[in-house]
């Protein structure tokens, strides 16, 4: 049952999203894996149009906060406001109270902002004035980052990057998918038409087979080798930590449930690892962010035992 | 399917009837099961493989009544007929019955049992219904396998009893296993058939031992072979065509050289006008001349014979136990040789004997029939001469002057035997030579007497010693001078040098037996490495008896040497043998290092490293079948499957052992286009 509606999931979206195949799988494994998207790309290749798809073939509720220079934290996560009926101080929940979030180019935003969206990724909560308020479930946000070369950034700094289970680039699509996305209707027209293919519930359930899919002995050497590799090799100032090994295995199962396996495959922790990998890791060399090939050179010089 | 799984299923194969559920799990009476073809073909290859192992010991009666029942049962059992009725089983059990007791004349003892077990094997092969019949028949196998040892020790027989137990072993794996294929069977058995061998080797060094073997007690009937104590016309001819060992000489040392080697056997002093025959003696413990001059030290390896002489180069002395020496220089036994016996002597072949001859003796030397041969007894009135010397050089040169043939295929000689042979047919054998010069020599009054032995052998280029068969027998002569003794004079040395100097090959070119011809060489030296193996196996195997096993037990510093302390030292070996490999079975299993599934899929990249697609060391199986299934579209149902399911294998639950065999035979068996 779970797969076929994941299969229905993953054909619906890309007549949507054209030529992102790969990408949206992406995408659906952060959501399944519990965790969250960071998009880095220019503008204008479909990061937007990405996750509102997400959610609307979900049946999710969709919110979108722009972050800007002056954007507050109480922007995000809501204020609380006098009353006068009652004389009492009422929570206007903000923005981040919706199931999908669409965090757009978080780094215009100053630092403090930033803290605050992340603080409620992690927490899964929002406290205003000693009240604890829990976010939605599920609860998924995808962050957008305009490389950080421009000018009026404020760059994520690697604490918070690790909050983020996956990053993914979009690029720009090819030729074909270019060109029919050109002479195609409007994405947004299109989503309009489309109704969910899963309901909420659903996609929880999903989340918890995810959990149960089969790790077996030597898929956990096998990341281990991959962990200590990333701490070993000169290339990298640091390797990955544990809680990234959490975050490998757990995209991993999503990976492979989406493939429609009971059981995960060297081959499904290679797909997720350059995207869990990528953010959490420094060039030596340099202090850039290492890019796909280098990590899929590190993929290739770790046997699959 | 691991070894010690398996290994656990043979034993509910054998003894408890529980075959992957085949068998009825109730008691009463037992489900009838149907052998799968190939378990079929395995059980009745194991069955005729170990009664090939006897044929050569049983009538042609019994091959043919026991390949009839074979080919009946096996024609039954492959078109999937049920078992021939009941009832037709008694009488060919009873007809078996008598037909052992008309054909041997007896129904109890070696032979005659043997028979009616194989027998039995057959008929039970035939009436084979349910696990406990197969058992039955297993069992059968197993201990015909063995029986083969009452009769026969040598090193073909183990050899052909080895493949038998093999055949068995891999029935009782195919019995156990109906899924494996052939190889594995084969593999399977042998790998049992190496776990069994540690012990065997325990059992057989240390096991108490009977002295003398079990197997040389009962024989049914004696063939005697080689020299018998007579010596008429013809005896030895026959002989020479016989390839057969007759014994196998090592020398300490140097050896004599090849004209010097006189084996000396039964000494023949009596003759009735056609057949020469051994004088009775009285054993003496010690020769009867006093040892001088060169030595030669040798061990010989006779082969069994059934009677009690020994042969020895000339003049042997040295204590062998129950040996005995006689007047007229020979070795004798108390017992017929039975068994391969193995004993050593030293010769010294410049020893005067006979010197004080009694009377006695030189009268026996002397004794012709009161008739018979007028012609020869002229003869020798005529070539008489003063001294003995000058007679015996007088006959030896009426013989040379003769022109005599030295033949393999004398013409028959019927009355006055010797005149014939010297004045009408003149051609002969070593038998005629020596048997007519010895009537001469004594019809001139010279003490003279025949000898038989062998004369030569061949040197094993392998193991250096000489090994001497029936085609080397020979007879000889002695002669008796006063103050000299007895002396040898061998008349067909002078009409065929050759046969002296370069064996039977060189006096008798393009008449010879097959094995002798010169064209043959290479199988002579196949026979070479054949007898060089079955002497290390003779003289380490078989000759390992109770009193060597005393020896070695005390060697290991066993001091109270006793059947209970072998015993003990046999159960305690026994005992650390099987620790051990319960030991290296609960490692094995703990190692990562043999894991099959592993080694599959190693076989499986290796098997496509021709087409130059072995996988990449950082490959997942899903993306090697894409690679293989792009490239060899071919192949790419075949190959999809093997790479999804090791992937299901390896990555899912533990698989189950019967799962990765599966997967193991799919990659073995893989034909790629």
């Amino acid at each position: 049952m779970a797969i076929s509606r994941i299969e229905r999931l993953v054909a619906t979206a890309s007549e949507i999203i054209l030529g992102k195949e790969y990408e949206w799988r992406l995408a659906l494994s952060c959501l399944i894996a519990r965790g969250h998207l960071l998009i880095e790309d220019v503008p204008g290749t479909g990061k937007t149009t990405l996750s509102h798809t997400l959610a609307r073939l979900l049946g999710l509720q969709y919110q979108r906060i722009q972050f800007t220079s002056d954007l507050l934290p109480a922007d995000i996560l809501g204020v609380s406001v006098f009353e006068r009926e009652s004389s009492t101080f009422q929570f206007r929940p903000g923005p981040v109270f919706a199931q999908v979030i669409l965090a757009d180019e978080i780094n215009r935003a100053t630092p403090k902002a930033q803290s605050a969206l992340l603080e409620a990724m992690e927490e899964r909560q929002v406290t205003s004035d000693g009240q604890t308020l829990p976010l939605p479930d599920p609860f998924f946000v995808i962050a957008t980052q305009n490389p950080s070369y421009q000018i009026g950034t404020f760059p994520l700094p690697e604490s918070q990057l690790d909050r983020f289970l996956l990053r993914i680039r979009l690029g720009y699509p090819d030729r074909a998918a270019e060109r029919a996305l050109l002479q195609g209707e409007d994405r947004r027209t299109l989503l309009e038409g489309i109704e969910p293919v899963m309901s909420p519930a659903e996609l929880m359930e999903l989340q918890d087979t995810a959990r149960t899919l089969i790790i077996s002995e030597r898929l956990v050497d096998y990341a281990q080798a991959l962990l200590a590799a990333t701490r070993q090799s000169p290339e990298f100032a640091a390797g990955l930590s544990p809680r990234a090994g959490l975050g490998l295995l757990a995209a991993a199962r999503a990976w492979a449930l989406i493939e429609g396996r009971d059981h995960v495959l060297p081959e499904d922790v290679q797909r997720v690892f350059p995207y869990i990998a990528g953010h959490r890791l420094r060039l030596a060399s340099d202090g850039r962010m290492p890019g796909p090939d280098d990590l899929v050179h590190l993929l290739k010089s770790v046997a699959v035992i | 399917m691991k070894v010690q799984e398996l290994n656990v299923r043979l034993f509910s194969v054998l003894f408890r009837g529980r075959s992957g559920g085949s068998d009825s799990p109730k008691r009463g009476k037992p489900v009838e099961v149907s052998l799968r073809r190939d378990q079929a073909v395995w059980l009745l290859a194991a069955a005729a493989l170990t009664l090939t192992a006897h044929l050569p010991k049983f009538p042609a009666w019994v091959t043919m009544f026991c390949a009839t029942l074979l080919i009946w049962r096996g024609w039954l059992l492959w078109h999937g007929k049920a078992a021939p009725p009941r009832w037709v089983l008694p009488p060919l059990v009873l007809g078996v019955a008598a037909c052992i007791r008309l054909d041997l004349g007896q129904f109890f003892g070696k032979t005659p049992g043997l028979i009616f077990l194989a027998t039995l094997l057959c008929l039970k092969l035939l009436e084979t219904r349910n696990m406990r019949d197969i058992r039955v028949v297993v069992l059968l196998c197993f201990f015909l396998q063995f029986g083969l040892f009452f009769n026969n020790q040598s090193l073909p027989a183990a050899a052909t009893a080895l493949v038998a137990l093999l055949a068995t072993l891999g029935s009782q794996v195919a019995l156990a296993d109906s899924s494996s294929n052939s190889r594995e069977r084969l593999k399977l058995g042998a790998i049992l058939l190496a776990q069994g061998m540690p012990f065997m080797l325990v059992l057989f060094v240390l096991f108490p031992r009977a002295i003398p073997p079990l197997w040389g007690v009962p024989a049914d009937t004696a063939a005697i072979s080689g020299l018998s104590d007579s010596m008429s016309p013809g005896t030895i001819s026959e002989m020479i065509l016989s390839d057969d060992l007759a014994f196998i000489v090592e020398f300490d040392g140097s050896r004599p050289a090849p004209a010097d080697r006189y084996w000396r056997g039964p000494v023949l002093n009596r003759f009735d006008g056609r057949t020469w025959r051994m004088a009775a003696h009285l054993p003496e413990d010690r020769p009867a001349y006093t040892p001088s001059g060169r030595r030669f030290d040798y061990r010989i390896m006779l082969e069994p014979h059934q009677q009690h002489w020994l042969p020895a180069l000339d003049y042997p002395a040295g204590s062998v136990e129950e040996v005995y020496f006689t007047r007229d220089f020979q070795v004798l036994t108390r017992q017929p040789v039975g068994n391969r016996m193995q004993f050593a002597f030293s010769s010294f072949p410049d020893t005067a004997v006979g010197l004080n001859e009694t009377p006695s003796m030189l009268n026996l030397s002397l004794l012709l029939p009161a008739h018979g041969n007028p012609r020869a007894r002229a003869l020798a009135a005529e070539l008489k001469a003063k001294t003995p010397q000058q007679t015996v050089s007088q006959i030896l040169g009426w013989f040379l002057e003769g022109h005599f043939t030295y033949t393999l295929q004398p013409p028959t000689l019927k009355e006055d035997s010797i005149d014939l042979f010297l004045f009408e047919t003149r051609s002969g054998f070593c038998e005629h030579f020596a048997g007519s010069f010895v009537f001469l020599a004594r019809a001139a009054d010279v003490p003279a007497r025949v000898v038989t032995g062998y004369q030569g052998g061949r040197i094993n280029p392998i193991t250096k010693s000489i090994s001497v068969r029936q085609s080397d027998a020979h007879a000889w002569a002695e002669v008796w001078y006063a103050g000299h003794g007895w002396v040898r004079v061998d008349p067909t040395a002078l009409v065929a040098p050759m046969r002296i100097d370069y064996g039977l090959e060189g006096a008798l070119e393009g008449k010879l037996p097959f094995m002798l011809r010169p064209e043959y060489s290479w199988l002579r030296q196949l026979r070479d490495g054949w007898e060089a193996a079955a002497m290390q196996w003779n003289r380490h195997i078989i000759a390992y008896d109770g009193r060597r096993q005393h020896d070695l037990l005390k060697a290991l510093g066993l001091n109270d040497v006793s059947p209970s302390t072998a015993f003990g030292a046999a159960s305690i070996a026994i005992a650390l043998l099987m620790a051990a490999f319960y030991g290296l079975a609960q490692f094995r299993r703990n190692d990562d290092r043999f894991d099959p599934l592993d080694h599959a899929w190693v076989r499986f990249s290796a098997r496509l490293i021709p087409f130059g697609l072995a996988r990449m060391s950082n490959e997942g199986p899903i993306d090697y079948a894409r690679r293989l299934a792009a490239a060899r579209p071919a192949d790419a149902s075949a190959l999809t499957l093997i790479c999804t399911q090791y992937a299901r294998l390896r990555y899912r639950s533990p698989p189950l052992r019967t799962e990765i065999n599966a997967l193991a035979r799919t990659i073995d068996t893989l034909k790629l286009h």
